[in-house]
C-alpha cells in the first residue's frame, strides 16, 4: 500500500481555502441518513461530534468515564495558543506555522501546520462565543502571555484551568446537541474494536463497563478522538484511564501508525516519591517564566542534600548551578520542553540531583518575590503554589519547590492524512491520538488548540468529502457477519484473559513496563538499550500472559480486567515504540539518541536520511511490521538546527 | 501508618450493600488516599478477591471524577481539595477511617462506593450552555467584558461537576451545581441572551430528577472542594424571579 498524504496543490497559505471550495458535500437531506462514530468526548471528540450534529448528521459519541465532561482535556492547565496577534508584538499565521515546524524539529507536516495555525483565531472567537471565562485585562479585552519559550505572546488562558474551561464549553455545545436529539451520548464504554467491513470502517464494539456485556455499533464513518498513550509509562501525567488500546485495535486492523516513539517529557512536574505512585502531577510550564533552575555546584552539596544533612537555604549563592541559563544565554529557564527536561537529567546523572532520590532539582522563586513582590508572584501562581504544597508538604514561598520531568504526551499516533484519514477507509483519528501536527515535539498550549481545530474546523468539512458518496449504503445491521467475528474475537480474548489464572496483578506487570520504558525508551535512547527493551516487552508480554491474575467475571463490572485489556495492548504498542525509536537513527525533539549529539550534548538531526514520518503497517503478532515513509517536504520554511543558545 | 478501614460493599445497584473491615498496613505519610486504596487492592487482588469499585480519573482534583464520603465528609477532612488530592499525612497513625459511596437518591450506588451522576448531565444538556453554533461568531474582542464580571464567571466555572455539595446536602439539593452554571453563564454578555430560558429550563429538570429544596443551611458551600460560592444560588434566584416576570409580564 502506497501512502498518500493527499496535500492539496496550490500556495501553502491557499491550500485549506482551495480544499474547501472544490471538496464535496452532503446535501442536507442526506445527513440525516448518515451514522458517525466519534469515539472520545476531549476536545477533540466533543468537539467534532457537536459540529457534525449540527451540521444534521446522526452522531454517537463514547467514553470511559461518567460524563464526557471528564475527559483528559479536563487537565489541561496552561493555555491554548491562537494567532490573534491582540498584544501586536508580532504574530501572524506564519510565524505560529514557522514555530510549530521549527519546534517540533522539523518532523511535521507543513499543510496541516499552517491549517492548524489557519484557524487558531476562529477557535478563540468559538470558545468566548460559547462563554468560555478566557483571562481580561482592565479594559475587558482579552489577556495574552508568553508560554514554553515563545517569544510572542499569543497564549490564550483561564487561569490555571485552561483545559477545563474549553472542554467544558465543548461539553456545553455537546449537550444542546445531545438535548435536540442529534448526538447520543454512551458513557461508561470503552471501544475494544473496529469493524471493518469490505474494507472500509464501518463500526465499533464496545464494552459496557457497568455490566460486562459487548455492544455492537454501526456508523458510516468513525473517528478515533481518545487522546495519548503516555501511559504506556505506567507514571506519567495521564488520567488513570488515559490508554492507547483504542489506536492500538486500529493499527492491527490496518491504519498505521506514525512516529510512535515521538514521546514529551515535562520538565516541570513533581518527582516520584515512591513505589506505590500512581502517577505524576505537572506543575504548569508558566512557573519557568518567574522561577529559576538550579542544583548545586558541588556534587558533596548535592550528597548531603539527598541525606537530608543540607537545606536549599544552606548553600550560598556562588555554589548554585542555573544550568540552563549557563548553558542557554539567550532562552536561560524557558528552553523548550525537550531540552529542559534532557538537561535536568543530566545534572541528576552527574550526580547532582537534589531530594531524597538524587533524581530532583530545584525551582526557585526566591528572587522573583524579591523583585515582584510575594503578592505578584501568589496572583500568578497561587493555585500552582497551594497544589504543590498538599502534594509535598512544602510551602514553595519559603524553600524551592523540586521538580523532575516526567512523560506528559504523544506526538506519535494513529496516522492520517490532511482529511485526517487514516489508511482504512472512514476511520479518521483527531487530537492526540493522531500523529499529525507537532513533529517530533510539542509546543506548550498547541494540544488544545490542534484537539479543537480538528473537532470543529477541520473534520466537519473533510468528513463529509468522504461521506459524499456513502449516501447510497444503508445502515448495515450489527448481526452482519463481520460484527458477529470481530465480537467473538474480543469475547474469546477476554475469555483468555480470565483464564490465566496467574499470581501477578495487571498494575504489577504494567509498573514493569512502565520501568523497562521509562530506562530504555525515556530521555536517553541508544541501540544496546532499545535492543534490550524489545527484548524485555516481549518476555514481559509472555509473564503477562501466563501469570497475570484477575479477579471476578467477564460479564459483571471488573475494572482488573479493563485494567488488562489496556494493559495488554500498552505491552505491544511499547515494543513498536521502541522499534521506532531503534530505526530512527537520529536525535530530533523529544527523541534523543546518545550516539547522535554534538560535542556540547545538543540533539544531532540527521536531515538527509531522516526527513520522514514513519508509518508503521501492521502484519500479524508474530510478524516484524512493515515501516512505510512519508517524505516531508518543506518548501515554505529554511530548515535549520534549533539553537536555544 | 497502620489503619482500619471500614467499607462500603455492594455487589451492584439491586444488590444491598454493608460495610466490610479491612487493614492496612505500612501506609506511607505521602501517599495519597487513593494510593492507599490501591495498595488494599493489590491485597485484595493477591488473595484472588474481587477489588473495590471507585471511581477516579484524573488524580489532581480537576475531573471530578472521584467521590468519597470519608468519616462521613464528602471528599474527606481537609478543605478545599477532593479525595484524590489528600494525602495520608491528615489522619493518625492507628485510627479507623469509615469510607462510604455518596448517598443521595439522584446519585445510585452502582457498585461498591461508584455512582451514578447522569443527572448532573441532564441537567446541563437541559439548558447550560450558549446555543450557538461552530463557525459565524464574532471576533473574541468585539463585545469587552469587565474584568471583574470575567474574574467571577471563571468562579463559577471552575465547578469540576463532583456533586459533593449534592452529598453533603440534607435535601440533596443541586443549587450550588445548578447555580455555578447559571452565574457564570448570566455574567457574561454571550449568556445573557437567554439566561431566562436557561435558569428555568434547568430549574425545572432539576425538579424532575428528583433533588431537593435548598433551606439554606450553607453546607454545600462547606464541603466543595472549589470554593462555589453561596451567593451563586442568590444570583440564581434573582435569575429566576427575572425569568419569572418577564414571562408574566409577555403574557399580560
Ligand atoms: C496535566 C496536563 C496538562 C496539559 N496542559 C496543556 C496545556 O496547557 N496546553 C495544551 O495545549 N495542552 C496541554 N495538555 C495536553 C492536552 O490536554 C491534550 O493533549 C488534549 O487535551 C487531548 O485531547 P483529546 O481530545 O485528543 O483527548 P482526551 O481529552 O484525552 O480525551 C480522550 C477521550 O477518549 C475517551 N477514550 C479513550 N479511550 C477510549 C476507548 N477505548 N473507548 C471509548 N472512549 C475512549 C476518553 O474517555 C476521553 O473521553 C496537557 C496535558 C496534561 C496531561
Ligand atoms: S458546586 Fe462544588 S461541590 Fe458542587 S459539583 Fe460543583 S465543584 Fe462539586
Ligand atoms: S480523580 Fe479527578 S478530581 Fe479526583
Amino acid at each position: 500500500m502506497k501512502l498518500d498524504s493527499k496535500i492539496p496543490d496550490g500556495p501553502l497559505a491557499e491550500k485549506w481555502t482551495n480544499y474547501k471550495a472544490s471538496q464535496d458535500l452532503v446535501n442536507p437531506a442526506n445527513k440525516r441518513k448518515i451514522d458517525i462514530i466519534v469515539v472520545g468526548t476531549g476536545l477533540a471528540g466533543a468537539g467534532a461530534a457537536a459540529s457534525l450534529g449540527e451540521l444534521g448528521f446522526n452522531v454517537k459519541i463514547f467514553c470511559i468515564q461518567d460524563s464526557p465532561r471528564r475527559a483528559h482535556s479536563i487537565a489541561a492547565q496552561g493555555g491554548i495558543n491562537a494567532t490573534k496577534n491582540y498584544p501586536n508584538d508580532g504574530d501572524s499565521i506564519y510565524r505560529l506555522f514557522y514555530d510549530t515546524v521549527k519546534g517540533g524539529d522539523y518532523r511535521a507536516r507543513e499543510a496541516n501546520v499552517y491549517r492548524l495555525a489557519e484557524v487558531s483565531s476562529n477557535i478563540i472567537d468559538q470558545c468566548v462565543a460559547q462563554g468560555v471565562p478566557f483571562a481580561r485585562d482592565y479594559g475587558g479585552l482579552l489577556d495574552n502571555r508568553s508560554f514554553g519559550g515563545a517569544q510572542v505572546s499569543r497564549t490564550f488562558y483561564a487561569r490555571g484551568q485552561t483545559g477545563q474551561q474549553l472542554l467544558l464549553g465543548a461539553y456545553g455545545a455537546l449537550s444542546k446537541e445531545i438535548h435536540k436529539g442529534s448526538v447520543e451520548l454512551f458513557t461508561r464504554r470503552e471501544m475494544l474494536d473496529l469493524v471493518v467491513i469490505d474494507g472500509k470502517a464501518r463500526g465499533i464494539i464496545t464494552r459496557n463497563l457497568i455490566n460486562g456485556k459487548l455492544e455492537k455499533y454501526f456508523g458510516h464513518a468513525v473517528v478515533i478522538a481518545t487522546g495519548g498513550y503516555g501511559n504506556a509509562f505506567f507514571l506519567s501525567t495521564m488520567a488513570m484511564t488515559s490508554n492507547g488500546s483504542a489506536a492500538w485495535q486500529v493499527y492491527k486492523k490496518g491504519a498505521f501508525f506514525g512516529n510512535p516513539n515521538f514521546t514529551q517529557i515535562h520538565p516541570t512536574c513533581i518527582p516520584v516519591h515512591g513505589d506505590y505512585q500512581s502517577k505524576l502531577t505537572l506543575m504548569s510550564e508558566s512557573l519557568r517564566n518567574d522561577g529559576r533552575i538550579w542544583v548545586p555546584k558541588n556534587k558533596e552539596d548535592a550528597e548531603k542534600i539527598q541525606k537530608g544533612e543540607l537545606k536549599p537555604g544552606g548553600i550560598k549563592e556562588e555554589d548554585r548551578d542555573y544550568y540552563l541559563e549557563r548553558r542557554y544565554p539567550a532562552f536561560g529557564n524557558l528552553v523548550p520542553r525537550d531540552v529542559a527536561s534532557r538537561a535536568a537529567k543530566e545534572r541528576c546523572d552527574a550526580g547532582y540531583g537534589v531530594g531524597s532520590t538524587g533524581l530532583a532539582v530545584y525551582l526557585d522563586f526566591a528572587d522573583a518575590i524579591k523583585r515582584l513582590g510575594k503578592n505578584v508572584i501568589e496572583a500568578r501562581y497561587g493555585n500552582l503554589f497551594q497544589m504543590y504544597e498538599k502534594i509535598v508538604d512544602e510551602n514553595p514561598y519559603e524553600t524551592p519547590m523540586m521538580i523532575y520531568p516526567a512523560i506528559h504526551y504523544t506526538m506519535g499516533g494513529i496516522w492520517v492524512d490532511y482529511e485526517l484519514q487514516t489508511t482504512i477507509p472512514g476511520l479518521f483519528a483527531a487530537g492526540e491520538a493522531n500523529f499529525s501536527d507537532h513533529g517530533a515535539n510539542r509546543l506548550g498550549a498547541s494540544a488544545l488548540m490542534q484537539g479543537l481545530s480538528d473537532g470543529y474546523f477541520v473534520l466537519p468539512y473533510t468528513l463529509q468529502n468522504y461521506l459524499a458518496d456513502q449516501i447510497q449504503v444503508a445502515r448495515i445491521p450489527t448481526d452482519h457477519p463481520e460484527f458477529e467475528k470481530t465480537e467473538k474475537e474480543i469475547t474469546e480474548r477476554q475469555e483468555k484473559l480470565m483464564a490465566v489464572k496467574g499470581s501477578q496483578s495487571v498494575d504489577g506487570i504494567h509498573k514493569k513496563l512502565g520501568r523497562i520504558m521509562w530506562e530504555y525508551v525515556g530521555m536517553g535512547r541508544n541501540q544496546e538499550g532499545l535492543e534490550k527493551a524489545i527484548g524485555m516487552i516481549r518476555e514481559l508480554r509472555a509473564e503477562f500472559w501466563k501469570d497475570v491474575r484477575i479477579p471476578g467475571r467477564i460479564d459483571e463490572l471488573n475494572i482488573e480486567l479493563d485494567k488488562a485489556m489496556r494493559v495488554a495492548d500498552f505491552l505491544e504498542l511499547g515494543e513498536l515504540m521502541a522499534k521506532d525509536a531503534l530505526d530512527r537513527k537520529e536525535s530530533c525533539g523529544g527523541h534523543f539518541r546518545e550516539e547522535y549529539q554534538t560535542p556540547e550534548g545538543e540533539a544531532l538531526r540527521d536531515d538527509e536520511n531522516f526527513t520522514f514520518v514513519s508509518a508503521w503497517e501492521y502484519q500479524g503478532d508474530d510478524k516484524e511490521p512493515i515501516l512505510h515513509k512519508e517524505p516531508l517536504i518543506y518548501e515554505n520554511i529554511e530548515v535549520k538546527q534549533r539553537d536555544y543558545k | 501508618m497502620d489503619l482500619t478501614l471500614k467499607i462500603w460493599r455492594q455487589e451492584n445497584a439491586q444488590a444491598r450493600g454493608k460495610f466490610e473491615t479491612y487493614k492496612v498496613t505500612g501506609i506511607s505519610e505521602d501517599a495519597s488516599f487513593l494510593e492507599m486504596l490501591d495498595i488494599l487492592n493489590e491485597s485484595m487482588v493477591d488473595k484472588v478477591q474481587l477489588p473495590i469499585a471507585f471511581d477516579h480519573d484524573c488524580r489532581e482534583g480537576i475531573c471530578g471524577m472521584c467521590s468519597l464520603y470519608i468519616n462521613g465528609r464528602p471528599h474527606g477532612p481537609d478543605q478545599g481539595i477532593t479525595v484524590c488530592q489528600m494525602h495520608m499525612r491528615n489522619f493518625k497513625d492507628g485510627s479507623t477511617i469509615v469510607i462510604e459511596p455518596w448517598r443521595a437518591k439522584p446519585f445510585p450506588v452502582i457498585k461498591d462506593l461508584m455512582i451514578d451522576r447522569s443527572a448532573f448531565d441532564l441537567i446541563i444538556q437541559a439548558g447550560g450552555y450558549v446555543s450557538v453554533h461552530t463557525g459565524g461568531v464574532p471576533d473574541a474582542n468585539s463585545i469587552p467584558i469587565k474584568k471583574e464580571h470575567a474574574e467571577l464567571a471563571m468562579d463559577a466555572a471552575a465547578c469540576i461537576g463532583c456533586g459533593a455539595c449534592v452529598a453533603t446536602c440534607k435535601n440533596a439539593s443541586a443549587m450550588l451545581f445548578v447555580s455555578a452554571k447559571v452565574s457564570q453563564m448570566a455574567l457574561l454578555p454571550q449568556g445573557k441572551i437567554e439566561a431566562a430560558r436557561r435558569v428555568q429550563k434547568m430549574v425545572a429538570e432539576m425538579d424532575d430528577l428528583g433533588f431537593g429544596n435548598c433551606t439554606n443551611t450553607y453546607a454545600c458551600e462547606a464541603e466543595c472542594p472549589k470554593d462555589i460560592k453561596i451567593s451563586n444560588i442568590a444570583r440564581m434566584n434573582w435569575q429566576f424571579l427575572i425569568a419569572k416576570v418577564g414571562a408574566q409580564k409577555m403574557n399580560a
